[in-house]
């Protein structure tokens, strides 16, 4: 029987919920997606280089999930 | 040009939304009739009916609080999402399309479901494990639902045009689900989730750049060139790592 108060209950599964959403078997893309925004923010806020955010951009998004894929592949290879 | 532009914006979020809602129905709707079909309907509709409500009020109560966030915040946080979550569907739908991993079986589920069920002594008039099952199963696939059609309707500022897509998609998965009974199967399941991932990224690429005064080309019409852009690499990634040796069993990763 699980003692902890409902809303200790409803807060870690509200937390759980949003950690699998975002993190889950994947943290690499988490933290491929934050890299992603700090470093577009730091050429386009700091240094007003709209051409190069815009090329940027979805090259490292492209990157991020290039890498991951190959990650995924290559354990499956491995098997 | 203005046409353009409010039609390239509009026919991305419809279409992003239409498929996210109808590939996590197709899987909802896998569950419910197991349920359905083993314990009875009336517990399983009483389930699906207690879900929808509940997804409901959530879409009630957090979008027009999303409305009050300031723009700019908005659109960086909700484009933030959207590019994690676009490309971990694009990542296992890479995978299943090279063979790397196993395709999301309907017909496997519903039979996982039946022995499941199957296994627990049959219920009253109210069978709860049958109204649990039924809710589960359509509060946590419509889950995603109500983020995709949260995060994109705010931001884009339609939030009621998405909810009408879901709602529009929702009754019409329903309709064929019931028409062709339980051959849910055969639905292409992997090329929707392929096809909504390639659409969540686009618009996660392009509101991170707009949270970040990014100033794209075109405007809204960017969007397009991102659906080509993300296509292409999801293309070419698939014929990247599929094994080249045919009679190489698939290493399939559960």
């Amino acid at each position: 029987m699980n003692k902890q108060p409902l809303v200790l209950r409803l807060l870690k599964g509200f937390a759980m919920f949003w950690w699998d959403f975002l993190v889950g078997d994947t943290p690499e893309l988490f933290v491929a997606a934050l890299v992603i925004i700090g470093a577009v923010a730091l050429v386009s806020e700091r240094w007003h280089a709209n051409s190069t955010a815009v090329i940027m951009l979805p090259v490292l998004a492209i990157a991020a999930l290039g890498l991951s894929v190959k990650r995924a592949s290559d354990a499956a290879k491995r098997k | 040009m203005l046409a353009t532009t409010v039609s390239s914006g509009v026919v991305v979020l419809v279409g992003a939304v239409f498929l996210a809602c109808a590939v996590e129905m197709v899987e909802a709707l896998t569950i419910v009739f197991a349920v359905g079909h083993t314990r009875g309907w009336r517990s399983a509709f009483e389930g699906v009916g207690a879900a929808l409500v509940a997804l409901s009020a959530l879409v009630a109560v957090f979008g027009p609080a999303l409305i009050h966030v300031p723009l700019t915040w908005l659109r960086l946080i909700v484009g933030g999402v959207l590019l994690i979550f676009g490309m971990q569907w694009l990542r296992k739908a890479i995978l299943r399309s090279s063979g790397l991993k196993a395709k999301h079986d309907e017909d496997a589920i519903y039979q996982e479901t039946v022995a499941e069920l199957e296994n627990v002594a049959p219920g009253t008039n109210r069978d709860r494990i049958a109204f649990v099952m039924a809710f589960k199963g359509v509060f946590l696939e419509g889950l995603e639902v109500v983020i995709t059609v949260l995060t994109l309707g705010t931001s884009a500022h339609r939030l009621g045009l998405a909810s009408a897509t879901a709602g529009v998609a929702l009754v019409l998965v329903a309709i064929v689900g019931a028409l062709v009974a339980r051959q849910l199967s055969s639905v292409p399941e992997n090329a929707m989730k392929m096809s909504v991932g390639v659409l969540l990224v686009t618009y996660g690429t392009f509101w991170v750049g707009e949270g970040l005064r990014v100033r794209w080309p075109g405007n809204d019409t960017f969007l397009l060139a991102f659906v080509a852009i993300y296509a292409v690499v999801c293309w070419a990634l698939v014929n990247l790592i599929k094994p080249r040796d045919p009679s190489n069993p698939l290493k399939v990763n559960p």
